[in-house]
């Protein structure tokens, strides 16, 4: 698994899935792990009730059929698959609406889906996924993916607090081409852990909700930083730009 | 090969040993600049089959070290040897064409183990030697300049008996510069290779380029840097070290054109389509209020207004 692991981390962002694909066909006897572990592009299905989208994860993944988070029916429809319970179903309910919001004011579009499942002893998991595609307004032909992966385990509430356990992966993929500068991608993932323990009188929605966005912000900066500033860093390494030479090398 | 090799998915079967010893090729041919090793490491112990591995690195470092144009030490250490199909005699033994030797190359271990004087006819002829080495020597300087880590070899790729004017020949300039910062968690490579026809009728020669970058870094994540640019221009056919110099002056200006796009891509990118994706702010420019969840319908309104409104 280790050995997997580093590999993931070495290989081209853009061909995870192949790369998944291999491992699992190499290592079959840890496919559960290594589909916790990997996290892959996210991809988007159409609830024909609502006429609204929603994303696909293992969290609302029964046999081949996904759940909508709108409708709670699977598609394709599934006899008896399994939905949270109603507890959890309004949890999950409100927690769409309230997200679908959030990601509006940020995203100015994309799409949001949030699932909620009851784990052992009165804790729950939430999952929040978004997926946002955009394209460059200025005739550029630029392209751009963000897909952000939250999936938070509750703890169950003692004292008035519970604990909550954040772990947060974002995959942002920026391409441009054009005739002059030609073919450009930057691709990547990052991967980031936050615990807390909180209050719980505002409810859970308001806690998690503020750790997401606390950790968006915080994996955004530092994808500006490593996106831009690392691998530029690299370039400018290799190939120094002219002020630099010119600093080093006065009238020469 | 087909991309699909990897592409098993979920089926319970026992790979065959050719199965496994594709997919790891395909792990193998990926690895990123100055990466080969760690990668070979990782699939060796994924396969648990020696024979295997051996098979599958046999077949990928070869063609790993041509894609990446990696640069080996001579062992007398009179300079650096570039992997290149370009000075490939046969599959171990390359031509360093400004010294005149041939080194055999270990591709695994990545080292040269031995050299040779090259015989005649692994050679230019005279004729166009003199342009092939004042280019190189041009060129030398340029890439010492303009890259701190950089090696560079022209090598003479078609007409290499022609004995003087009259007819036509073929050089490639091959420039290679890679930096490796395990301990930083990044690496990279800028790799650029321009072929130049001379063409003795018309009396000039068609200069054409690839230029091609990446760069990895994989502290707490994986994101890597990609890019490829074609490029075209021309010249007029003058003596060798005119010659020379005009390309050199060519290549220069268009590495360092590609080098400023490539900034200007980084800002575009930064400035335009990241934010695109997601603000730093909320349209409202105040964190999401959280804590009024009970207002929302309001805040819901408002939100589709703005997202009708863009």
């Amino acid at each position: 698994m280790e050995a997997a692991m580093d590999l993931m981390r070495r290989m081209p962002p853009g061909s995870t899935e192949m790369a998944l694909n291999a491992l699992l066909s190499l290592l079959p006897d840890h496919s559960l792990d290594l589909l916790s572990q990997v996290d892959l592009p996210l991809q988007v299905c159409m609830d024909k009730e609502n006429n609204k989208e929603y994303i696909l994860c293992e969290y609302n993944r029964d046999a081949d059929s996904y759940r909508s988070p709108w409708s709670n029916i699977y598609e394709p429809p599934l006899e008896d698959g399994t939905v949270p319970s109603d507890e959890m179903r309004n949890l999950e309910i409100e927690a769409n609406e309230v997200f679908s919001v959030y990601r509006d004011q940020y995203y100015e579009g994309g799409v949001s889906s949030v699932y909620i499942w009851e784990d052992e002893d009165e804790s729950f998991i939430a999952c929040f996924l978004i997926k946002k595609d955009g394209q460059g307004k200025r005739g550029h032909m630029q392209i751009g993916s963000w897909d952000a992966i939250h999936v938070i385990q509750v703890g169950s509430e003692e004292e008035g607090a519970a604990h909550y356990c954040l772990n947060s992966t974002v995959m942002l993929s920026l391409t441009t081409d054009n005739m002059q500068s030609g073919m450009f991608n930057l691709s990547g993932s990052i991967r980031r852990q936050m615990s807390m323990t909180l209050a719980v009188a505002d409810g859970h929605l308001v806690n998690m909700g503020k750790m997401i966005e606390e950790m968006e912000g915080k994996l955004r900066n530092s994808l500006d930083q490593v996106y831009f500033g690392k691998t530029r860093e690299m370039v400018c390494s290799l190939r120094p730009p002219p002020e630099v030479l010119n600093m080093r090398l006065p009238d020469s | 090969m087909s991309d699909d090799d990897g592409g098993a998915g979920e089926q319970q079967q026992q790979l065959s040993d050719g199965q496994k010893r594709e997919i790891a090729v395909w792990f193998l041919s990926r690895a990123p600049a100055g990466e080969i090793h760690y990668v070979a490491k990782d699939v060796r112990a994924l396969l648990g089959d020696d024979a295997v591995y051996e098979a599958a690195a046999a077949e990928a470092y070869p063609e790993y070290n041509k894609a990446q144009l990696v640069s080996l030490g001579l062992p007398d250490r009179s300079g650096d040897i570039i992997i290149t199909s370009y000075g490939e005699l046969d599959k171990n033994n390359y031509l360093d064409p400004r010294t005149g030797q041939v080194a055999t190359v270990d591709h695994i271990k990545q080292t040269c183990t031995n050299l040779r004087p090259a015989t005649d006819e692994e050679l230019p002829s005279a004729y166009t030697e003199e342009f092939r080495s004042a280019i190189d020597v041009e060129l030398s300087k340029y890439v010492s300049e303009a890259y701190p880590k950089g090696v560079c070899a022209v090598y003479c790729t078609k007409g290499k008996d022609v004995e003087g004017p009259g007819a036509d020949f073929c050089l490639a300039v091959v420039i290679s510069a890679a930096r490796r910062s395990p301990q930083n968690f990044c690496n990279g490579s800028w790799r650029s290779i321009w072929t130049l026809e001379f063409s003795d009728e018309f009396q000039y020669v068609d200069i054409k380029g690839k230029i091609q970058v990446g760069a990895h870094y994989f502290e707490e994540g994986n994101v890597q840097l990609d890019t490829i640019v074609d490029r075209k221009d021309s010249t007029v056919l003058q003596s060798p070290e005119d010659t020379a110099l005009s390309v050199t002056n060519i290549i220069r200006h268009q590495e360092s054109e590609y080098f400023s796009s490539l900034e200007e891509s980084y800002l575009n990118l930064s400035d335009a389509t990241f934010k695109d994706l997601r603000r730093k702010l909320p349209v409202t420019r105040t964190l999401f209020p959280w804590q009024n969840t009970k207002a929302l319908s309001l805040t819901r309104d408002l939100a589709k207004e703005l997202a009708l409104g863009k």
